[in-house]
């Protein structure tokens, strides 16, 4: 990965990056979860940056920590062959239903399936995602196996609806 | 289900309908507007087609027992004749939950899940693994020569027995039945020397944390050499049969092409990636191990079909084969594992006999290797492509959350894209030149 990224990154997005750091080479922003898809489209298109190519998005479920979720993003440019990686973190909702994010399937289409699968794996609402279901697990599946308090010895009894209702 | 124009075209002298270059090698630029247009003249209505009635659509559910889907993956498509007008992939009746039972486990027992990933090459998952595993430790650097010239040597032999599968199976599933027993034999003699230097035939967990379990015995270098040309021949006789046969070729040339933009667009790395025309190679562009040190080249395709994909599986056995014998010439003496009581059990001897060493062989057993805190994210590259691990740490001595990204998943998320439009027979060998390793894209 890049330092030089970093200083890039830091010197397109200032304030809006929350915090930053390098780690055994991996250099890593973390940005709130409303700028993504602006801060992925904008190192994307960057004439500097150009990180033209999404690796890897996957979830981490901080369990018991504020905000819970992050949504990980790695990306490399495929003319230099450098690396950043891009967090957003995304706070657990109050009322139940799914925390979200924008998605950035128009960036890349294989965002379309990493998309799902963690939505499928944390239950992660990617808003304006065009076909959001699962993808590994069942449909009938309850839950969202990856999240630290679902059971890893739970096991559900698949259950078929009937296709008439 | 079987393709029209191999049933016209019986004969494997390419003397069918009129001259068509036929090429061996790696296929030119020239020879990309020949094949994409016999390709679109292959499409044309046949005479008797222009009567055919119209048709309702069709929905046809391919998979997931499917023979050419190895067992694993569903396409619910809508077909008009033999048209496929839409598609639905559906993936995930291999998922294992590989991600949350290494929550579970130590760092060390994941080893044994990483071989179930991809199962034709475990030993390319063991090492992309355990090299992530020591990022995190900061020990990428500390493990002894002799350790690492022992992953090249494994993962390479891997890599042969993985293209091999690829291109047999592919083959197969064209109806060539003989390439998959000379193939299947050749990979059968490569899990032979892998089953002598692990003890396993196919889920070796021959890689640890820190080096590599034992000592590669004294002999496996001849034994390696003294292969290699049986592989060449079986090599040769798989390209004598399949280059100029018109009825492997005419399934092959022109289907599948997607183009270098399309394939970034889809997270393509790997063989598939490179067959339309982009050098992008972990093992050249961010070498890890011991690779810079070998002289070795990257294979690419022009024309991104499927027979480019075939033909960079077979090109690149030689290429591994060239690095086996540079890392067989250079391979120091020395430990293979890293000096570290943190990491690496102690001797048995001393476990036994002194209680220091029982309570270190303990703690590692029980409670596993202790992982500073942090994220990383470590890639190499396997038989599909760039095969990453992404590991968050918590200090403990198991992960506190594992992300395998899996080449072959962001392959097998663009196969809808390319068999809509296409016939049904075009699906098998887009399908199978994909490589999709169930294990790997549903983990």
């Amino acid at each position: 990965m890049s330092q030089r990224l970093l200083d890039r990154a830091h010197a397109l997005f200032g304030a809006r990056i929350v915090s930053s750091h390098a780690f055994h080479g991996d250099e890593t922003i973390v940005v709130e979860a409303n700028d993504i898809h602006d801060v992925i489209a904008t190192l994307r298109s960057d004439a500097e940056a150009k990180l033209d190519f999404l690796v890897d998005l996957t979830a981490v479920d901080h369990y018991g920590r504020e905000p819970r979720f992050e949504v990980v993003y790695h990306l490399r440019s495929m003319a230099s062959g450098e690396r950043l990686r891009v967090k957003a973190e995304v706070a657990d909702t109050d009322d139940g239903s799914e925390p979200s994010i924008a998605t950035i399937c128009d960036l890349w289409k294989s965002a379309d399936w990493m998309e799902r699968e963690v939505f499928d794996m944390f239950g992660i609402k990617f808003t304006g995602h065009p076909d959001l279901r699962r993808i590994l697990m069942y449909e009938e599946f309850i839950g969202y196996p990856l999240r630290k308090d679902y059971p890893k010895e739970k096991r559900q009894p698949l259950v078929r609806r009937d296709p008439n209702t | 289900m079987s393709d029209p124009r191999s049933n016209a075209a019986p004969s494997t002298s390419g003397h069918g309908d009129g001259p068509r270059k036929m090429v061996i090698g790696l296929s030119t630029a020239e020879d990309f507007d020949a094949r994409r247009q016999s390709a679109v003249l292959g499409n044309e209505p046949q005479d008797d087609d222009d009567d055919e009635m119209p048709t309702e659509p069709m929905q046809l559910n391919m998979g997931p027992s499917h023979p050419s889907t190895h067992g694993t993956v569903r396409i619910v498509l809508t077909v008009e004749g033999e048209t496929v007008t839409d598609a639905d992939v559906q993936i995930g009746y291999l998922h294992r939950a590989f991600e949350k039972e290494s929550e579970h486990a130590t760092y060390t027992q994941v080893f044994p899940y990483t071989d179930r990933l991809n199962y034709v090459s475990p030993m390319l998952n063991n090492v992309g693994y355990a090299l992530a595993v020591e990022k995190l430790l900061g020990i990428v650097d500390d493990v002894p020569e002799r350790a690492q010239y022992i992953r090249v040597i494994v993962g390479e032999l891997a890599r042969i027995a993985d293209h091999l599968t690829a291109s047999a199976a592919g083959a197969m599933e064209l109806g060539a039945m003989t390439i998959y027993f000379y193939a299947i034999k050749a990979r059968e003699w490569i899990w032979e020397i892998l089953e002598e230097i692990s003890g396993a035939r196919m889920t070796h967990s021959y890689v640890r944390v820190g080096g590599v379990a034992y000592d590669l015995h004294p002999d496996i270098p001849s034994k390696v050499r003294a292969l290699m040309p049986k592989i060449q021949t079986a090599l040769h006789d798989v390209k004598e049969m399949l280059f100029e046969n018109r009825i492997f070729r005419d399934r092959m040339d022109g289907v599948g092409i997607f183009t270098q933009e399309q394939a970034l667009s889809y997270g393509w790395t790997g063989v598939s990636l490179r067959s339309t025309g982009l050098p992008y190679d972990v093992r050249k562009d961010h070498p890890y191990l011991v690779y810079d040190r070998f002289d070795f080249s990257v294979p690419v395709g022009t024309t991104g079909d499927c027979f480019d994909r075939f033909i960079l599986r077979i090109e690149e056995i030689t290429q591994s084969m060239r690095i086996l014998n540079q890392a067989f010439d250079q391979m120091p003496e020395g430990p293979v594992v890293v000096d570290d009581p943190r990491i690496i059990l102690p001797p048995k001897q001393a476990v036994y006999n002194t209680i220091e060493s029982m309570i270190a062989h303990f703690k590692i057993i029980v409670d596993g290797v202790k992982v500073p805190p942090g994220e990383v994210y470590s890639y190499t590259e396997a038989g599909n492509g760039e095969l990453g691990f992404y590991i968050v740490s918590d200090g403990t001595g198991r992960p506190y959350r594992l992300r395998c990204r899996p080449p072959c998943f962001m392959i097998t998320s663009a196969l809808r894209e390319m068999i809509v439009g296409g016939t049904i027979a075009d699906i098998v060998p887009t399908f199978d030149m994909m490589n999709m390793i169930g294990g790997e894209c549903d983990r």
